[in-house]
């Protein structure tokens, strides 16, 4: 069963790497607007033809 | 980004090319895969089916999990990111070579598969099953995927990270880690190696991986897809962006947890079963946290949903992933277990998520983007909605017989009669109760197939109608830097100037260094067993081991007996860990279409083995299993018997220094002793044979508990 132990530690390096992602996430502004991102992603920018 | 700063807007263009070749292979590959599940699901009714020795069950199994998992969900997930992440980050992928090479490479990895597993080459690990070198080339290729993607990331020209980019980050970095995790083995040949864990050990992290890989490749793409592609289908924001970044952090932190439910009952330690039941409870949550965001979302938006195909699919497959999230954490309840596992249920679970969830997502998606990239409307409403109603009628065809062929196997295998013994000793009688429940199994698939064929119909004609536009033009202000870094400094300053994240950093890399040294020896070290009768397998009985799991018999049966009083009066004393130090790989098996065979050792004489692989009919009548009469014939191939050994030696089983010198010689001396044990039921049959291996190997099977001390000396000499 010791391989349990393998498979806990590879778990957290795992866990852990998502929750510096995590701080890192909330650090840098990433959540600080909730709100427009979601609206975002609804605009296409599509580009007016000139000359393709 | 103040405008002030940056005025221009810059000009770019999004690849629809690599998206509309993944949107191909997945349909391709779909219709493959899924034919070859109708195929093994017909060979369950009409084993006659079983028509070559590269086609029977338990070779094509595999290749339909693998095709469907890898190939269809695969190439899906891979169509819907590179479409979405060029979107979300306002920029074309990193590199096209890249995504060239990530397409490519994916296929022939599936070709590989193809041309490998009808030909019994397999590891026998459940979704797993690709041996070595193929494991490499599909490292390899997910680390040109990961580069590609961090690439993209690194040259976006949108500051925020959308939530489903989250989610396919998340999918990189832990399927990456699970792969190879689980994929620890030792090569005895280009297309032979043995799992480097044994027993309890290797079936904890094929579940581990197994589990995860449900987890991380059909649920995190498909929820960063959702995120996506449901909001933009429906034209409407997310429900809640909020829900949607507590829901990404709760899931892939708990989910990674829940493995063990996969192995209750059995050998595992209880506290490891109970760890998972746990965490398979609390998993819950965040999924419905998902679910209920996804199909908010088209609030206000039903009207919508009853004229559009494209948001109809996406309906039933949140609908059918909110069921699923339900009904796992209920499956991973021990009691409910005890009646499940083992059973059709299980196989209705997951068709439940394939199906519905999987598969009617990425039809939405299809129907969605192949119109926008021809620039042209859909070719026929009336044939997506065809799709759609035929594809839902499969599901429920698929999955309701299914759950009732659960319920009567369970009920069947625990049923005793008032005198206390078991209604039906014969287990055969408990599968022949199934097959008409399998035939209706068998229609449901047929009808979702047709349903995707009709859709390859429907798309094909739509891009034929439309013209493609290779290179969408796009624009977008530049990424506004806010902490500006010296132009030319060196990367690694900025590590330099963050003591403490170096420290991280190198302690993270001591950490990998210190793991791959150690894990070996470890491991090695815990395979001392626990039960002093337990002995490494003859030469014999390993070569038929290998038999056992070149064919595939674990797809059928079990070889663990769980503690419940039906079981121990049907197949014998329960399973134990100390049993399974050698079996490198454990072959416990996930479903019980035949009887569990791990106290099958000496319960019947060599001789009915040999009657029972010429044809089962002849010893069990209305047998569903394939004749396996090639291994009558096929001469045992022993020339890899040394290389054998020596490699199990170093992965810690106890076989004398120089045994390679006699091990050809014991083999033959052994099988000559089967051979004339026949000769006595006027069997002839030479000593050169597979079966001969085989027959060795079943009659070795968990009876080593039951030595005496005596015939253990006996053994020995």
């Amino acid at each position: 069963m010791s391989v349990i132990y393998i498979l806990i530690t590879i778990s957290m390096l795992v866990a852990g790497s998502f929750l510096a992602a995590f701080f890192w996430a909330v650090k840098s502004g990433q959540y600080d607007d909730d709100q427009t991102p979601a609206i975002r992603i609804l605009f296409e920018d599509k580009v007016k033809n000139e000359n393709e | 980004m103040s405008s002030t700063m940056n005025d221009h807007l810059e000009r770019f263009s999004y690849d629809n090319i690599i998206v509309r070749n993944f949107i191909a292979a997945t349909v391709i590959f779909g219709v493959i895969g899924m034919l070859v599940g109708l195929t093994i699901a017909l060979q369950l009714v009409f084993p006659i089916l079983n028509f070559a020795d590269f086609a029977t069950f338990g070779r094509l199994r595999p290749l339909h999990t693998n095709a469907v998992i890898f190939a269809f969900a695969g190439n899906g997930i891979f169509a819907g990111m590179y479409y979405s992440f060029q979107r979300l980050c306002k920029t074309r992928m990193y590199s096209d070579t890249l995504s060239k090479i990530n397409f490519w490479g994916w296929q022939l990895i599936i070709l590989s598969a193809v041309a490998t597993l009808p030909l019994g080459i397999t590891t026998s690990k459940e979704y797993a099953e690709l041996e070595w070198p193929i494991d490499i080339a599909i490292t390899l290729i997910w680390v040109v995927f990961g580069w590609n993607m961090f690439g993209t990331i690194l040259k976006r020209r949108e500051k925020h990270l959308y939530v489903a980019i989250w989610f396919y980050i998340a999918t990189f970095v832990t399927v990456a880690v699970l792969h190879i995790v689980n994929s620890f083995e030792i090569p005895v040949s280009l297309f032979k190696s043995y799992s480097w864990y044994a027993g309890v050990q290797d079936a904890l992290v094929q579940w581990w991986y197994g589990h995860n890989a449900v987890a991380f490749f059909l649920t995190t793409p498909f929820l960063g897809l959702m995120y996506y592609f449901v909001p933009k289908a429906a034209n409407r924001p997310v429900y809640s962006y909020k829900l949607s970044i507590i829901h990404f952090w709760a899931l892939i932190f708990i989910y990674i947890w829940a493995g063990p439910h996969h192995l209750l009952y059995t050998s595992l330690p209880d506290w490891a079963q109970s760890l998972g039941v746990v965490f398979s409870i609390m998993v819950l949550a965040p999924s419905w946290g998902g679910m209920l965001n996804g199909l908010l979302t088209l609030r206000g938006a039903w009207d919508k949903v009853r004229e559009d195909p494209v948001l109809k699919f996406m309906v039933v497959a949140i609908t059918a992933y909110g069921m699923v999230t339900f009904e796992g954490p209920m499956l991973s309840l021990k009691n409910v277990n005890a009646i499940a596992h083992f059973t059709d249920w299980v196989v209705a679970h997951v068709h439940m998520g394939g199906l519905g969830w999987n598969g009617f997502l990425l039809f939405g998606i299809f129907y969605y983007l192949i119109p926008k990239m021809y620039d042209t409307k859909l070719y026929s409403l009336k044939l997506a909605n065809f799709h759609f109603w035929i594809g839902s009628m499969g599901i429920l065809f698929y999955a309701l017989p299914m759950y009732w062929a659960g319920f009567v196997q369970s009920a069947m295998w625990k049923e005793f009669t008032i005198d206390g013994v078991l209604a039906y000793p014969n287990f055969l009688e408990t599968v022949t109760q199934l097959k008409y429940m399998y035939f209706l199994r068998a229609v449901g698939g047929l009808l979702y197939i047709i349903g995707t064929i009709v859709m390859a119909y429907n798309l094909i004609k739509t891009a034929l109608a439309g013209k493609f536009i290779a290179n969408e033009a796009a624009e977008a202000h530049a990424l506004t830097q806010e902490n500006s870094v010296h132009s030319g400094e060196h990367w690694h300053r900025w590590i330099e100037r963050r003591p403490i994240q170096m420290l991280v950093f190198s302690l993270i890399v001591i950490l990998i260094g210190g793991l791959v040294e150690m894990i070996p020896t470890f491991l090695v070290k815990s395979n001392i067993p626990t039960i002093s009768s337990v002995k490494p397998y003859t030469p014999l009985e390993l070569e038929g081991r290998d038999l056992y799991i070149r064919e595939g018999c674990n797809n059928c049966h079990s070889q663990m007996v769980r503690p419940f009083r039906s079981e121990k009066v049907r197949y014998g004393e329960y399973s134990k860990a100390g049993e399974f130090v050698y079996d490198h790989p454990f072959l416990w098996g996930s479903k019980r279409t035949g009887p569990d065979l791990h106290r099958i050792g000496g319960k019947y004489p060599d001789s009915w083995h040999y009657n029972h692989m010429l044809d089962p009919e002849l010893t069990s009548a209305n047998s569903i299993m394939p004749a396996y009469a090639f291994l009558l014939e096929n001469k045992l191939d022993i020339s890899k018997t040394v290389n054998k050994i020596s490699a199990m030696r170093t992965i810690g089983v106890p076989y004398p220094e120089g045994y390679e010198a006699m091990a050809t010689n014991d083999l033959k001396k052994q099988a000559d002793a089967i051979a004339a044990n026949m000769l006595k039921d006027n069997i002839h049959v030479t000593s050169d044979k597979e079966i001969i291996a085989l027959i060795a190997y079943l009659q070795r099977l968990g009876t080593d508990i039951k030595a005496k001390p005596d015939t253990l000396i006996q053994k020995e000499q």
